[in-house]
């Protein structure tokens, strides 16, 4: 690797020279002899990049500032429309970063920097015409960055560089900070054959040490790590890197426990959309004062019926689970107790008491809760409001639950157990009056007829209903007439109409 | 003249073997030095899944080393439609009737204008480094390739970059993106599209929109086999093949490729993921309005809806509906619960949903006729 010195840094870049080879990342040396002399274009010289680099480790150092023009795009193009901005002024950038979206022609092209600083102005609108060769940002570099405009750069065989273009950009980004990029260029190595372990598939220090790892067998001290941070001020930090030669496996120092920074901040914003919608049902569902009831169910001889049943329904091609029983259930014994199936108004003045029995299916979906219900449960059979469960399922997890599927419901019943949980205390959905929170089946030991200990399926359910106009007796009732459908299924066929 | 290469993937595959971290180079290096002499190389996609085969054109575009060889990728898909890159989905198409017939929608990276691609359309892209980029010659390579199969057939090229055939009917459009050093160029070639399906679709979704974005220049259009009724498909797949390695005197066979192989295009997964998402496909419209009157039949009134569109996500509505129908508070309160939301009817239908939970009917009917507007 020619390490070719320009200047007056000929002194540290040999001594950085001899420590690449040995694998040895000593930035910091450099630190502490920067000078900040403009460096003027002795363009036939190689230089190695990273030597200009190695000068903006952590210090932003106010430089000139360029006007970055846009370049040719080919085909004698010689205006284009500003699409999309990807910075704004005062971002900062580093070279390679995607600037913006330009289109001419049936073109789409994206502008990138051949710069790392900050940008300082941007000199057009999107949807604004912007022309070739006129400036286009004007992005305040660092010092050193000036070398960047050298256009014979080091040409070492196994990463050419190629001839400049403006426009620098891969389809896929290789993300990486330029410290690491800095790394990379120093060891020869192509960004694009690392694999990156950090977010988005960054390339971290730790890849390009792995990688270099796995090419030459060496293992790297876990002190490297360390080495590659912004030194401290003072001068014998310098020396003392300086003076220490390169690191065996041999000499593993215990790497210092650094003082973890919180760097978490709170973050506030305004509650949008479908969230300040359900704060506004909740708000109205809390003024109903609710009471509650919970009772066991047995599902022994319905889960040994489902089982039956359930290749049966799957050759129809519809998913069989226990909510189309339980559905069902519900709206038989809201035959015997229509009262659970009404609606008040505002003030409590009036009760309508709802003909059909549109059963909602409260449903946790990327939007957030949802409640879409089975439309007149009243004249459908089992296996209908399965069909009609796959679809709303389907429909949920794609986002795609139309107004109809989601209102008028009329009473609902929430399957938590799907998830977990036992007991609950469901709220009510205004304006309905009643709601069903449904937990877990679980297999426990219970006493059957006879005396003896049995494996019984048992499922708990926790109601909730308007205490205004449901009295607990109602609930009770209700509650049991739907536990007995549930625990002996064979009485349902005999009430289904 | 057609040779199928396909003997060399699982050579291609056994050396590549577990290392994650090499199969990547391994991949690139059989699009850069490869056993066959030609430094062209012609791909065809078995796949007809419009988003993966974006996502195929997005790899190469990345992955391969176009200053040493280029690539001709030949595909065709689904019934889909496909929009530029800076365009609006809602004023190209009706989102709507795409939903009911199952046709996808798609924005690919390229800018330009929206196209309706199905089984019948023959998609080409022209992979070549930023200095030999030429879409003219490209589209000679189409120009000739018909000539040279059906003579009688007038096709040439004009300015903008279409092929017009007789003179009259437009068979082909382009766009292309241009990137660090690699650029593509693709162009669709009719050879038995549905056009009734294509109009039915490519209206736009909803009334009253104002945007900036690129708009579509619809052109009379026409199919291959209207005019040369016995071109087969295939005859034309070859004949672009041979006429592009005529061409760039490249001699690549044809090669069948499956887009979706991740240990041939690592990492092509994630580019289809994106491709599809919701983000790219509706977030990166640019910002628009739409001005509308909202149709309140029990009113038998009508209302005004505003909405500022950016992002695909509503920033700001407003709401007018006749004071004495409904109280402006309720309007208010259903502009304010829409903004933040997507522009979508079942994104909005859930805010909605929640929120009318409190409300009366004429809340339920105004609700109506705002999703309505939205698609």
């Amino acid at each position: 690797m020619a390490a070719v010195t320009r200047g007056s840094f000929s002194v540290f870049r040999r001594l950085v020279s001899q420590q690449y080879r040995r694998r040895c990342f000593r930035l910091q040396t450099f630190r502490s002899v920067r000078t900040l002399q403009p460096l003027s274009s002795t363009s036939d010289r190689k230089l190695q990049m990273f030597s200009s680099r190695t000068l903006h480790t952590t210090i932003m150092s106010r430089g000139p500032i360029v006007q970055f023009k846009l370049s040719d795009i080919g085909e004698g193009i010689m205006e284009v429309t500003v699409k999309e901005w990807y910075v704004k002024e005062g971002d900062k950038v580093s070279q390679f970063d995607s600037i913006c979206e330009v289109q001419s022609d049936k073109a789409s092209v994206t502008i990138t920097s051949r710069y790392d600083g900050v940008i300082k102005k941007l000199y057009y609108d999107v949807d604004a015409t912007a022309l070739v060769g006129k400036p286009l940002v004007d992005i305040e570099t660092e010092s050193s960055s000036e070398l960047i405009q050298e256009e014979d750069v080091v040409e070492t065989p196994a990463m050419a560089r190629e001839e400049h273009t403006h426009q620098e950009i891969k389809g896929h980004k290789t993300q990486a900070t330029p410290a690491v990029r800095r790394l990379a260029m120093e060891n020869n190595i192509k960004l694009s054959e690392v694999v990156g372990t950090g977010k988005d598939g960054r390339i971290l220090k730790e890849d390009i040490l792995n990688f270099l790892a796995k090419q030459t067998g060496a293992i790297l001290p876990p002190t490297l790590f360390q080495e590659i941070q912004p030194p401290p001020p003072a001068a014998p930090a310098a020396a003392a890197a300086a003076a220490r030669p390169a690191a065996t496996p041999a000499t593993l120092k215990p790497p210092p426990i650094a003082k973890r920074v919180f760097t978490g901040k709170d973050v506030t914003e305004p509650l949008k959309g479908f969230h300040k919608a359900m704060v506004k049902t909740m708000s109205a569902a809390l003024k109903i004062p609710h009471f509650g009831y919970c009772d066991e169910v047995d599902l022994s001889r319905l889960v040994s019926l489902r089982s039956e049943l359930k290749s049966l329904s799957e050759s129809r091609g519809v998913r069989l689970s226990y909510m189309p029983f339980f559905i069902k259930a519900a709206s038989l014994g809201l035959l015997h107790f229509p009262i659970l199936n009404a609606s008040v108004d505002e003030g409590c003045q009036n009760i309508t008491y709802k003909a059909s029995h549109n059963i909602g299916l409260a449903m946790d979906t990327s939007q957030g809760l949802l409640v879409p219900n089975v439309k007149n449960v009243q004249l459908l059979s089992v296996f209908e409001i399965a069909q009609e469960l796959n679809r709303l399922q389907t429909l949920g997890t794609a986002g795609q639950l139309g107004a109809a599927d989601l209102s008028g419901g009329t009473f609902t019943l929430s399957n938590i157990g799907s998830i977990g949980g036992t007991y609950a205390k469901p709220v009510i959905l205004p304006p309905e009056v009643a709601i069903g929170a449904i937990g877990k089946v679980q297999i426990l030991p219970r006493f059957d007829a006879a005396g003896q200990v049995v494996r019984a399926h048992i499922m708990q359910v926790s109601w909730s209903a308007d205490h205004r106009i449901i009295d607990g007796a109602t609930m009770c009732r209700f509650s049991n007439l739907w536990k007995e459908y549930l625990e002996n299924p064979a009485s349902m066929v005999l009430d289904l109409k | 003249m057609m040779c199928r290469v396909r003997g060399m993937f699982p050579l291609l595959r056994g050396r590549t073997g577990n290392q994650r971290s090499w199969s990547w180079s391994w991949s690139s290096r059989f699009f850069t030095d490869s056993g066959s002499s030609s430094a062209g190389l012609v791909l065809q996609s078995r796949s007809t899944d419009v988003h993966q085969n974006l996502a195929l054109e997005d790899w190469i575009d990345a992955n391969v080393d176009l200053q040493r060889r280029s690539v001709l990728l030949l595909w065709r898909n689904r019934p889909a439609v496909v929009i530029g890159r800076h365009q609006n989905p809602w004023a190209e198409c009706d989102l709507k009737a795409m939903r009911r017939a199952g046709i996808a929608l798609a924005r690919r990276r390229s800018g330009g204008g929206t196209v309706f691609h199905d089984l019948g359309n023959l998609n080409l892209t022209f992979f070549a480094s930023k200095k030999a980029y030429d879409r003219q010659r490209n589209l000679k390579v189409v120009t000739e390739a018909l000539r040279r199969l059906r003579p009688e057939l007038d096709v040439r090229a004009t300015d903008r970059l279409d092929i017009i055939l007789n003179g009259h009917y437009k068979i082909s459009g382009t766009a292309s993106r241009l990137s660090r050093q690699s650029s593509y160029h693709h162009c669709t070639l009719l050879h038995s599209a549905d056009r009734s399906a294509l109009s039915a679709v490519l209206r736009p979704s909803c009334p009253g929109i104002h945007s900036n974005a690129t708009p579509s220049v619809p052109s009379p259009v026409a199919n291959l086999i209207d005019h040369a009724p016995s071109l087969q498909w295939e005859e034309l797949v070859e004949g672009v093949a041979e006429q592009y390695n005529k061409e760039f005197c490249f001699s690549s066979g044809t090669v069948l490729v499956d887009p979706s192989d991740e240990t041939l295009f690592p990492d092509v997964g994630r580019l289809e993921a994106e491709l599809r998402g919701w983000n790219w496909t509706f977030g990166k419209t640019p910002k628009f309005s739409v001005e509308t009157q909202l149709q309140l039949p029990e009113a038998r009134r009508s209302g005004r809806l505003q909405v500022d569109v950016k992002n695909g996500r509503i920033d700001g509505c407003s709401i007018d509906a006749p004071a004495d129908w409904i109280c402006e508070r309720l309007s208010g309160e259903l502009s304010a619960v829409l903004v933040g939301e997507r522009f979508c009817p079942n994104a909005a239908a859930a805010a909605v949903a929640a929120l009318l939970r409190c409300e009366n009917r004429r809340m339920r009917e105004l609700c109506a006729a705002v999703l309505q507007v939205m698609g």
